[in-house]
């Protein structure tokens, strides 16, 4: 069987990738995909503990965050659409109207 | 042999991330994504959760991605961005912290996270979907019950936002 290590470094390596995609896109729609990518690197971490452990709890978590996640998705992605019906753009350097 | 597909995988998991990070076009991100989210599916079957590798292609890989792909093709946003950041030295430093950042996770990988996988005959079955159901309505019943409600606030909260102000006008 594959080590747990190497799962957890696939997981900290698509976390790093998706925490870049964060700092250097400014299309709103690349962030959340961003923060999509995030979200599963944390999950495979979490499916890899749960097998070290040989425990299903850690899955169980998984399935709780994949829900958090769709629901999160679907607030983001209304928002956006009410941003966008205003300021015709989904840039996030262009929505700065509360910058002091 | 289970190595040689986690190695494939890994590698798949990987391109699909960094082509989405640089994609100019928002769809083709959406499709890289998409790449990614299944070569995840795949790792977790490789990690004994045949459930959340169904839950994943499911709710990632069908929900959350037509999600992504209607509102970048409603919103006409898939052209590319400018080139020009605002702050001229965001994107260099980005980098550099995020190189940064993989380096340090590596470092530590290596060094504190020997672990030899669990070798108990047990583990071939620990992640039943049996068992995850049975421990979702057991245990983790109130969070269960909690997680339908993050639901369906979600879901009033997208109609709200949504909603065309015809008081107002």
């Amino acid at each position: 069987m594959v080590p747990t290590s190497y799962y957890v470094l696939l997981s900290a390596a698509l976390f790093t990738i998706g925490a870049m995609g964060m700092l250097v896109r400014r299309n709103a729609i690349v962030l959340f995909m961003s923060v999509e990518l995030m979200l599963n690197a944390a999950n495979l971490a979490l499916v890899a503990f749960a097998r070290q452990q040989v425990n299903p709890d850690g899955q169980v978590l998984v399935f709780f965050v994949i829900t958090v996640a769709a629901a999160e998705v679907a607030v983001g992605l209304a928002l956006l659409v009410a941003i966008f019906r205003s300021k015709r753009t989904t840039d996030v350097d262009e929505v700065s109207t509360l910058r002091g | 042999m289970e190595f040689v597909i986690f190695f494939i995988t890994a590698a798949i998991a990987l391109i699909g991330a960094i082509a989405m990070l640089v994609s100019r076009n928002a769809v083709h991100s959406a499709l890289f994504l998409l790449l990614n989210f299944s070569a995840i599916a795949i790792l977790f079957l490789l990690l004994r959760a045949p459930f959340l590798f169904a839950v994943q292609l499911i709710v990632y890989a069908g929900a959350i991605m037509v999600l992504f792909l209607f509102v970048v093709m409603l919103l006409g946003a898939e052209r590319a961005e400018d080139e020009k950041d605002k702050v001229a030295w965001q994107r260099p430093l980005a980098i550099g912290l995020g190189a940064a950042l993989l380096v340090e996770a590596i470092f530590v990988g290596f060094n504190q996270l020997a672990m030899e996988p669990p070798t108990t005959p047990e583990v071939e079955s620990f992640g039943a979907p049996a068992r995850i159901g049975e421990s979702l309505f057991t245990t983790y019943l109130l969070p269960f019950q909690i997680t339908g409600i993050i639901l369906l606030v979600a879901i009033i909260g997208v109609v709200v936002l949504n909603q065309r102000n015809r008081a107002k006008a």
